[in-house]
This record gives C-alpha cells, structure tokens and sequence, in this order.
C-alpha cells in the first residue's frame, strides 16, 4: 500500500506513522470529561476514515488521509487547511 | 455422516428458529460470548438465552489467536484475573467433558536488552506476589529448556534473558467454542448462526430489544461480545468505546517432527513460536500500524515476521509456510479490556481484548455471567469498567500485553 504524501509524492506506507482519527480538540479551559473523550474515545468506523499521518522517513510533515478502513484505498491527503491531493492507489 | 457403528453421530447443538423475545441477548458467538451464556445457565439458572453470530461459531478472533494461554502479566489486577481464568482452563475438559487438549507446555518471554530485563524482573516480582509461577532465567537455563534457540551473541540482538512461566501452554482453540456451545445448547442456551445484529432498539436511555437479519426480538439485557466489531455494535446502541480496530495476522508452517515443547515469545523481535500437536508450527507478530477492518493478509508480515524467526532459530531456514490469516482485534488505550455497565441501562459490554481475549474466555464468561445474574460488577471486574477512562484509571498492561502471547 502506498500512501500520497502532499509534499513528496507517492510513498510506500511504512514510510509514515498513523496519528489516528482527526477529531476536535477541547477548547483552551476544558472539562475533564471533554479531554477524556477527546484522548481516549474513538468513533472506529467502518468505512471512510479521516486521519493525521506524518511522513517519518521523509518530509517530517503531518497531513491529513481520507482512508477506507476496509478496502485499504486512500482517496485523498492533504495539508490541515490546505489544497486536496490525490490518493495513492491501494 | 455415520460413525464406523452406522449411528448417527449427535449432534452438538441445535439450529433452533429465532424467538421473538429473550431474557439475555448475547451478540457474537466466539469463546467470550458462549462461555458467557454456559455459565448464565449452568450456575445462576438463566436459560431463556440467544447467542446471536452473523457467520458461524469461532469464526472470528477465536478461531483465529495462536491458541497461547498465560497468566505472567504486570498489574496485580490484570494478573489475578488472567490467573482465575487459566485455572478454568485447567478444569475446563472435565467441566465440558470435551477435550480441550490444554498443553501446558512452559512459556519463554525472551529479553533482548537490559529495559527489556527491567520490565520482565518487574513481571515475576508482582507474578510471584499473586501467586503465579514465573520467574526470570539466563542464557544457561534458558538453552537448557529450548536448545533449539541460539542464544550466543552472534545474533543481532542476543538473548539476554528470559521470564519463564511453566503453567502456560497452547490450547485448541476451536474445541474450546464448541465445548461450550455444546455445554451451554446442553443447558437449553440457544444459538443462532448466520443472524446478524442489524440494529439495537433504546428507549429513554434503556435496551428493549435487538433487530437481526432474522427477525426482530424484545429484551432488556444485551451483551455485547463482538471483539474486532464491538464498536459498531456499540454505535447502534449509542455508546462510545476507547476502541480501534485493527487486524493482527498469523501463519502456519508444514508439520515437522515435534522438536520444540515450549512457547517463545519475544517482544523486542515482535514473534511469538509454538508448535502444535500436529507438528505445525504457529507463528504470530504484533498488530498491524493502523486501524482497519480488513483481514487481509501480507507479505510484509510474512517477510519481517520470518526473518525474526530466523534470527531466534536458524535450524528453521527451510521449513515452509503453509498458510497465513488475520484476525481484527478492538484495541484500547491502555491494553485492557472494557468489561461491564454503560451508561444504556441493560446494555452491557465485555470487549477491548485486543490481541489477549482467547486466553480470558472462561473467567471473563464465568463472571460477566455473575455480573448479569446479579445486577453487580463482581469485585474482580471492578478494574476494568468503561468509567475508568472518564476518573482517568486506566490499567497499563502495554509491557506485558503488546506482544506477549
């Protein structure tokens, strides 16, 4: 499998490290119960799947994959807040 | 099929139609599951039971972990629990009159640097504390137990240690579901095959009942028991869980001759090695690097999970691999399972157990079985309750679970 870095192009996917499933941060005074769900809870779909990787063995970058959690496709990376890429093919 | 006599052999357990109500739920029909339903009959007289399985029994994780069975853990609460449920695992051929062909055999826990060393001296010292037989040994005794491993110091990371646990072993796997299938049908427990949960019906924060691809049915108690799939399941009652999925793979090798009487496990190589009583040999590593649902296989796994074979036993450089699967397991974050309560009245979960659920069926059935009957999670259990995450208790078993198996 070969995951789509915006920065290097196509790369195997050893290359990354998976950070996990994007989700919103609690705000800067939060409550204990927010930070324990924001830490720990995940939704786990099955299904499409947005989530952090950083490019370990290259541009030292963290961008954002939209991956099946099935059928091991990628079909977009990109920058937080930046321009979308193509996914790298399965 | 006829037996040699011309009798028709028994059949293990019926294929009743499904019901349109029940006392207890149970979705996943896997050794946790099944176990849960044979102890609600057998010792608290809860018998109006359904063991719901979307394909057939033990087709998921247990039917496909590497059979290890081992109490050496690192909490104290982790290790009396694995602990209760091995010595299940040693009455349990005679208490499902089914051979379970449990070998205690000795399990090895190799260390290959002074940190590794650390944390198995901190192993023995909480095991011994609970009981548990374990024990850290050197490079002498350890090639007196497995001469097979070369424990010189040419290998790249030489083996400087090992924790050695004589009560563990390898188990079949697949008798052990269809001992308790047949011991809870036995107790009028009823199973359904191929029935898929499709839904789960709250009302005002509490189960009423359970919608499958086989009909629609009532209940107040659901046990969730789905493993790789528990958060979905989850999902369709509303609970969240501290849950990702992802698949773990495993291979086999042709049956050679039996040459080794001991499981070895090391964590540093990501390997764990036994030899079943057919000969083959069953290799395992540490879970893929991100969630998925897919069971797939690969041949990264096979390339990197071989040459660290390689390294521990090089006699084994021609031996060929017969067959390779994956399983999915539903990690937590702190390596312990999610036993007990939500916060939806009457659905109850017993999930989390990652790449460690096989070796935890009876207690964990023995038990959340108590839990149902009685409506109190048992003193046992308390640890590892979905609250902990919220008062932030979490129960850090990483450093013997991750790959120990």
């Amino acid at each position: 499998m070969q995951l789509q870095c915006p920065n290097c192009g196509p790369r195997d996917v050893h290359e990354f490290r998976c950070g996990g499933e994007v989700q919103a941060r609690p705000g800067p005074e939060p409550q204990q119960e927010a930070w324990a769900t924001y830490l720990y809870m995940r939704a786990n779909p099955l299904g499409w799947l947005r989530e952090w990787w950083f490019h370990r063995f290259g541009c030292q970058k963290w961008f954002i994959a939209e991956r099946h959690t099935v059928q091991q496709k990628v079909r977009a990376t990109y920058f937080l807040g930046g321009t979308e890429q193509g996914g790298g093919a399965a | 099929m006829r037996g040699l006599d011309g009798r028709q052999p028994d059949r293990m357990w019926r294929s009743p139609e499904l019901e349109d109500r029940y006392d207890v739920v149970i979705i996943g029909g896997g050794v946790h599951g099944l176990a849960t339903a044979y102890y609600l009959a057998r010792e608290h007289g809860i018998r109006d039971v359904a063991v719901l399985e979307k394909r057939y029994i033990g087709s998921g994780g247990s039917g496909r972990n590497t059979a290890i069975i081992r109490s050496n853990y690192l909490t104290p609460e982790g290790v009396r629990f694995y602990d209760e449920s091995l010595r299940l695992y040693e009455e349990l051929a005679l208490e499902l009159r089914f051979n379970v062909m449990f070998s205690q055999r000795g399990h090895l826990t190799l260390a290959h640097s002074d940190s590794a060393i650390r944390t198995m001296r901190w192993r023995a010292e909480v095991n011994q504390i609970q009981g548990v037989d374990s024990r850290l040994i050197w490079p002498d005794e350890i090639a007196a137990i497995c001469p097979q491993l070369d424990v010189s110091d040419h290998p790249r990371f030489p083996v400087l240690a090992a924790l050695y646990h004589p009560p563990g072993g390898i188990i079949r796997h697949d008798a052990v579901v269809w001992g308790y299938a047949r011991g809870a049908d036995g107790y009028g427990v009823e199973i359904h095959q191929e029935t898929e949960v499709t839904g789960i019906k709250v009302d005002n924060n509490r189960v009423e009942g359970v919608q499958t691809t086989k009909g629609t049915i009532k209940t107040g108690t659901v046990l969730n028991a789905t493993a790789g799939w528990c958060s979905l399941i989850a999902d369709m009652a509303g609970v969240r869980l501290p849950v990702t999925t992802h698949p773990l793979q495993a291979c086999v090798t042709e049956a050679l001759k039996p040459f080794l009487d001991v499981v070895v496990v090391s964590g540093s190589l990501h390997v764990y090695v036994s030899q079943t009583d057919r000969g083959e040999l069953v290799m395992g590593s540490a879970i893929d690097p991100f969630q998925s649902y897919s069971m797939d296989s690969s041949l990264t796994f096979l390339e990197s999970l071989s040459s660290h074979v390689l390294e521990l036993m090089p006699s084994l450089s021609s031996v060929k691999v017969l067959r390779q699967w994956a399983g999915i397991c539903d990690m937590t974050p702190d390596y312990s399972p999610l036993m007990g309560f939500t916060p939806v009245e009457g659905f109850l979960i017993d999930v989390g157990w990652g790449t460690y659920g096989f070796k935890a069926g009876p207690v964990s059935g023995k038990r959340m079985a108590e839990l149902i009957a009685t409506e109190r999670t048992p003193e046992i259990l308390e640890p590892f309750g979905l609250s902990r995450f919220d008062s932030l208790e979490l129960v850090g078993e990483k450093g013997a679970a991750s790959v120990g198996h």
